[in-house]
């Protein structure tokens, strides 16, 4: 494809998402409008910017991708990405809003009343999101290659360099708005590309290359074991990710956090229908583009396959904007609640503490996208949420719900789902995907329970360490707020 | 192979090698430098603490500043406990019991059999305040076998005029000196529980100034929007009735009752209240533009914390000030922060006078800011006061900066 539209797309984004950034305030110049600016975010706006956060580069290529080679075992990423919502709706959203912490480090603080739970809970976040940025780089790099033919770096750079400088000059004073339109976008990039591409196919009438049921490189169908464990690491794992968490906090109480869910959920469902649509198409009409190893870049060859010409190259535009979305979007919001968690625990809470820890929280996984290769999107964010289901959801499930928690049943749990699955990651990692058993390559059946359980056990044999505060936090999780006087 | 066996064979048959003699002299030597390093420093450091009286003096010191830690927050019995360990040893004496008026504290040393009577030995001292000796015989040495019989010396301890407790020392025998040490220490208990009262009060008093700084509207705005409402009774009855009915909604809000927090959104909308009064009375003349992420709105500030920085833009930047003035309000998100400015293009201030001012020296015009920038120190730390840039005929930017994260305070 031509290398200049997919470069001016880049260009556009990154433009439009700073223009956002800084000008999308709500400016009112009269009193009129006083009552105007004061009102909160709506739950659609917020539901639009979770969903443009939340989307990452493991939705918007790596689905199609994997279903491109795995066929309906892959769906089931699509499945867990959105039911982990539902989990969010029923368990946390809620509480999680009334206890009025911005962070999962505050949240963790304040039930437990510990600050060494707040280190931990800060350090296994941190770690979290620069696992889950690393995914983003690598996806950034790969469509750099692709679309344009300039070395993989530069993609990885560009993103850092983006996302950096939209940061630090103060450009998220309104992330809300960026973030819904990334959604938007997000949307428009893969539905216009397909349903275009689907009508073209059926004017010419032109006949399935392969039939859907057969797995273009021959790729074994996963065993019951994978797909649990799957489906297990993703319906928790939602729970846990510091950068969806922070975004509730825009909501003025628990009802709208859990109305913002609901219509999460919706949006996430409509937009997991073209990647799916995507490996579809893919695998009766372009199966070559998975024997070619460049399954993760199938929704960015696809048009340019299927359809070519001006058109093709127009329709590769919009979905390599649609791309780069992803990767903006999930990347800012990541670097933004990574930066608010490090500059509070460690660089002192001033404006440039935060300006640094921005910067901090993406060149380290720059760093760390250089040293790793990319293997399958969606799997390796996979492992980010195996990762965060088997450290940070158990300690906010059981504070949410469990009276008898304690400081050191929370640190001990935390640090044993934390050593066992990243264990496994990194086991997994230097072993090589063929060589990994499905148990390790998979963790998150076994690790989830061990980390629960060893929180269960290790608070019950110190049931005295149960705070003083503990009745008061509960109350306050579980009790509707107050109305505002003022809300009309 | 055979090279090595030969090396092994070598060393373990030449025990006499120099290096080695070297190096076991090296580490005898350092073993004696050490020795003699650590005497020395033992010899010295008995050498220093002096003379008997010197070191006597020292532990009753000590004792004294250990058990008086113990006592900084009055008289409670986790406090009492420890620090009757550190009273015993100041007096020798063989067992020691603090009581308040109410019970025993705490109680160091031997027979606490005679605890459960401790009470009734020491009404007598309680009621009168007069320090009791009770000889052996009568302390309670009859009903007991394990030990000889005790004396006892009780001494009241006396908070400025009431008797709030009393310490008592029992010994042997209660001589003159027991007497006056026991009725010395219980006088020493008495200046701490009466520092700790004094602490007790100071924050009461810190938290009773937040009281009074929360929530007061002015009583000119109160006038002055009347006034200014009763001169559209009888041209514009109907803008009459609609500034009342804001004026009533302000006011209530701002004499509501409960929590001492409030929501970045509702205290906006009582300012948007605020400013139509004041435009009933200013017309035109006050211009106002909100610039207002909507992620902070919901953010938990002090109640009534920003509507006196918005009243202080109007009263004193452009009351002041001929012509038309205009006041911008912004509200952004600054990572874990909400950072809120309010600015003015009227006539400014005086820095010099601001700063003793909000230092509390002098009474000046601006109370409302003082009053906002105490609470914001007090509620969030000294880092959390408000910065102001002004200078005379410049303008005024106030800008506060809360945390959005705040688990224990309520909307």
């Amino acid at each position: 494809m031509n290398p200049g539209v997919a470069l001016a797309a880049l260009v556009g984004v990154s433009v439009a998402t700073a223009v956002i950034g800084f000008y999308g305030l709500r400016i009112s110049r009269t009193t009129g409008d006083f009552y105007v600016a004061s009102r909160t975010v709506r739950p659609w706006w917020n539901a639009s910017a979770i969903g443009g956060e939340y989307l990452s580069a493991a939705s918007f290529l790596g689905v199609a991708g994997l279903i491109l080679l795995s066929g309906t075992d892959a769906l089931w990423f699509p499945v867990g990405y959105t039911a982990g919502y539902l989990m969010l709706l029923l368990f946390v959203a809620a509480p999680l809003r009334r206890s009025g912490a911005y962070t999962i480090p505050d949240f963790t603080e304040a039930r437990l009343d510990s600050r060494p739970v707040r280190k931990v809970t800060s350090l296994v976040v941190v770690l979290v999101g620069w696992l889950y940025i690393v995914p983003q780089l690598h996806g950034a790099a790969l469509t750099i290659r692709i679309t344009t033919g300039l070395p993989s770096w530069v993609g990885s750079v560009a993103v850092v360099i983006v996302v950096c400088l939209t940061v630090v000059a103060g450009g998220m004073r309104s992330i809300t708005f960026v973030q819904a339109f990334q959604y938007w976008l997000k949307l428009t990039a893969l539905a216009v590309p397909i349903l275009f591409i689907i009508f073209v196919l059926a004017g010419s009438g032109s006949a399935p290359l392969a039939p859907p049921a057969v797995n273009p490189t021959g790729v074994a169908p996963a065993g019951l074991y994978q797909n649990v464990s799957l489906l297990v690491a993703l319906l928790f794992g939602t729970l846990g990710l510091p950068h969806v968490l922070v975004r509730f906090y825009t909501n003025p109480d628990g009802q709208s956090a859990r109305r913002t869910t609901l219509i999460v959920l919706g949006l996430l469902s409509v937009f997991y229908l073209f990647p799916t649509a995507y490996g579809l198409v893919g695998r009766m009409f372009a199966p070559g583009l998975a024997r070619a190893g460049q399954a993760d870049a199938m929704v960015l060859l696809l048009p340019g396959e299927l359809v070519g010409g001006t058109a093709g190259d127009l329709l590769s535009a919009l979905v390599v904007a649609g791309a780069f979305a992803a990767f903006l979007s999930t990347t800012s919001g990541l670097v933004v609640s990574l930066a608010g968690v490090i500059s509070q625990d460690v660089l002192g809470a001033g404006v440039n503490g935060f300006r640094l820890a921005a910067v901090i929280s993406a060149v380290v996984p720059l760093g760390f996208a250089f040293m790793t290769d990319s293997f399958a999107l969606a799997g390796s964010v996979g492992l980010v949420f195996a990762f965060t289901a088997s450290t940070v959801c158990p300690v906010l499930l059981l504070g949410i719900w469990w009276r008898g928690l304690t400081d050191a049943g929370a640190i001990a749990g935390m640090l044993t789902g934390g050593v066992l699955c990243g264990g496994a990651m990194i086991v997994g990692a230097f072993a090589g995907v063929a060589t990994t058993p499905g148990w390790l390559a998979q963790p998150a059946a076994w690790t989830v329970p061990a980390a629960f359980a060893v929180m269960v056990i290790v608070s019950r044999a110190t049931e005295q360490r149960i705070p003083k505060t503990m009745s008061k936090v509960m109350t306050r999780l579980h009790t509707p707020e107050r109305p505002l006087a003022t809300e009309r | 192979m055979l090279r090595q066996t030969a090396a092994a064979v070598t060393l373990g048959t030449m025990p006499d090698s120099p290096l080695l003699t070297a190096a076991a002299v090296a580490v005898i030597a350092m073993a004696i430098a050490v020795v003699v390093g650590v005497g020395l420093k033992v010899l010295r450091s008995f050498r220093d603490l002096g003379t008997d009286a010197e070191r006597a003096t020292y532990h009753t010191l000590h004792a004294a500043s250990q058990a008086g830690q113990h006592l900084r927050r009055g008289l409670n019995p986790a406090g009492a406990a420890k620090a009757s360990r550190q009273l015993r040893t100041l007096l020798g004496c063989d067992a020691l019991a603090v009581m308040d008026t109410s019970g025993v504290l705490a109680w160091d040393g031997a027979r606490e059999d005679l605890k459960p009577r401790m009470m009734d030995l020491a009404a007598g001292v309680l009621a009168s305040g007069r320090t009791t000796v009770l000889p052996a015989g009568e302390a309670g040495a009859g009903t007991d076998t394990t030990g000889g019989p005790l004396a006892a010396v009780i001494a009241p301890v006396r908070a400025g005029t009431r008797v709030v407790g009393a310490v008592a020392a029992f010994a042997p025998t209660a001589g003159a000196g027991l007497v006056r040490a026991t009725s010395e220490v219980a006088d020493w208990v008495a200046v701490q529980v009466e520092l700790a009262e004094l602490d007790a009060s100071r924050t009461q008093l810190m938290e009773a100034e937040v009281r009074a700084l929360r929530a007061q509207i002015s009583p000119h705005f109160i006038y002055n929007s009347l006034n200014a409402i009763a001169s559209f009774i009888n041209t514009d009855p109907a803008r009459a009735r609609e500034l009342v009915v804001e004026f009533a909604d302000f006011t209530r809000y701002s004499f509501r009752r409960h929590g001492d927090f409030t929501t970045l959104a509702e205290e906006l909308r009582c300012i948007d209240r605020y400013l139509l009064l004041e435009r009933a009375r200013f017309g035109e003349r006050v211009q106002v533009s909100l610039r207002v992420a909507p992620e902070v709105l919901s953010t938990v500030i002090p109640f009534l914390s920003l509507q006196p920085l918005v009243e202080n833009a109007v009263r004193h930047g452009l009351e002041a000030k001929e012509g038309p003035g205009h006041i911008s309000i912004t509200a952004n998100d600054a990572g874990a922060f909400a950072e809120v400015t309010i600015e003015d293009d009227g006539v400014g201030m005086d820095p010099a006078q601001l700063q003793s001012m909000l230092a509390g020296h002098t009474d000046g015009e601006h109370v409302g800011l003082r009053n906002v920038d105490a609470r914001l120190r007090q509620v969030y730390g000294n880092d959390h006061g408000l910065v102001i840039d002004t200078a005379p005929g410049e303008g005024t930017l106030i800008t506060m900066r809360v945390p959005k994260s705040q688990p224990g305070h309520d909307a």
